[in-house]
């Protein structure tokens, strides 16, 4: 496997470690009581999902490059989100004075 | 295995290490000025893994995106809402957790069996290395030019969205202004409406 790949490193493990760090935002996004740290495991996916982006362009796209353009937008919108998402954080906290996710329930029932 | 392939080997068990035990101590640690400073820890390797698959202007997008906005975004966040709060406890967090890890099990057990079972096309296409910035700008300026525009206006909105919502509510007193029954005219309300004091 190793002589058919470009490197010494198989496209595998590039996708085992963006696997990893999917899941481990996933869990950290259903576990997570503090609100910041909920962003921030928003965060790690998107970061995963780039990392398998850029190893698809680099590995079996790699004179066209398609998965890097998308890793840049990819970059582009989390940006954006994490502005917003920061700003309704400060908003909640101004109304609520907490940042438990567990007591944001004024939609829930 | 010539002396760069090794080199190459070693940097991205390296790289890939600091990631995963970032990202696990980012959703474990319980201060979360740790986890912030560790996040961009995560950032840094995963644009060392760019730089590792010949992408040297996705890394530096990544180092000046991430690194240097997102993560000082979220260490600003960190210090405007640090207040220590006793969460109280909820029933059912232990089951909670053990049924989430087990998802996030499976998800990782599915994921980790696709990507090693697939026949992936490989070897594609040499890479072009260093030409990437020159085609990224390519692909960016023909193909992808309504993506780009969008995106462009997005961020735009977010702007504009993030300032609307974390700005401070300028509240008036209105008792001057609802004097209906004109109990004092108004030469006399010396307070002028937009000063320091009337502000809050």
């Amino acid at each position: 496997m190793l002589e058919n790949s470009i490197g010494p490193v198989p496209l595998q493990a590039y996708l085992i470690v963006a696997a990893f760090l999917f899941c481990t935002g996933v869990w950290g996004l259903i576990n997570s009581r503090n609100a910041v740290r909920v962003l921030m495991s928003i965060e790690l996916m998107l970061n995963a999902v780039n990392i398998n982006l850029m190893s698809f362009s680099s590995y079996i796209d790699g004179s066209i490059i398609r998965g890097q353009v998308f890793s840049i937008f990819v970059i582009t919108v989390a940006a954006a989100e994490a502005a917003v998402g920061l700003a309704i954080l400060l908003s909640l906290y101004r109304n609520r004075v907490t940042i438990d996710m567990e007591s944001f329930n004024l939609l829930k029932w | 295995m010539n002396i760069a392939y090794s080199t190459e080997l070693i940097c991205f068990l390296v790289l890939s290490a600091v990631i995963v035990s970032g990202s696990l101590a980012v959703v474990l640690l319980e201060n979360i000025v740790y986890s912030a400073f560790l996040l961009g820890g995560v950032f840094l390797a995963v644009a060392g893994l760019y730089l590792l698959l010949n992408a040297s202007f996705v890394a530096a997008a990544q180092i000046l995106v991430y690194v240097g906005a997102v993560n000082v975004l979220i260490l600003f966040a960190i210090m405007l809402v640090n207040k220590k709060e006793k969460l109280k406890p909820i029933e059912g967090l232990k089951t909670r957790k053990i049924i989430s890890s087990g998802v996030c099990g499976g998800l990782l057990i599915l994921l980790l069996r696709v990507s090693i079972s697939t026949k992936w096309n490989l070897p594609g296409p040499p890479s072009i290395g260093e030409e990437a910035t020159e085609r990224i700008g390519e692909h960016l300026f023909t193909d992808y030019l309504l993506p780009f525009e969008l995106a462009s206006i997005l961020l735009l909105m977010a702007m504009i969205g993030a300032i609307v919502l974390a700005r401070r509510d300028i509240s008036i007193q209105t008792d001057y202004i609802n004097d209906f029954r004109n109990t004092k005219s108004l030469s006399d309300k010396k307070t002028p409406l937009l000063s320091e004091n009337s502000l809050k």
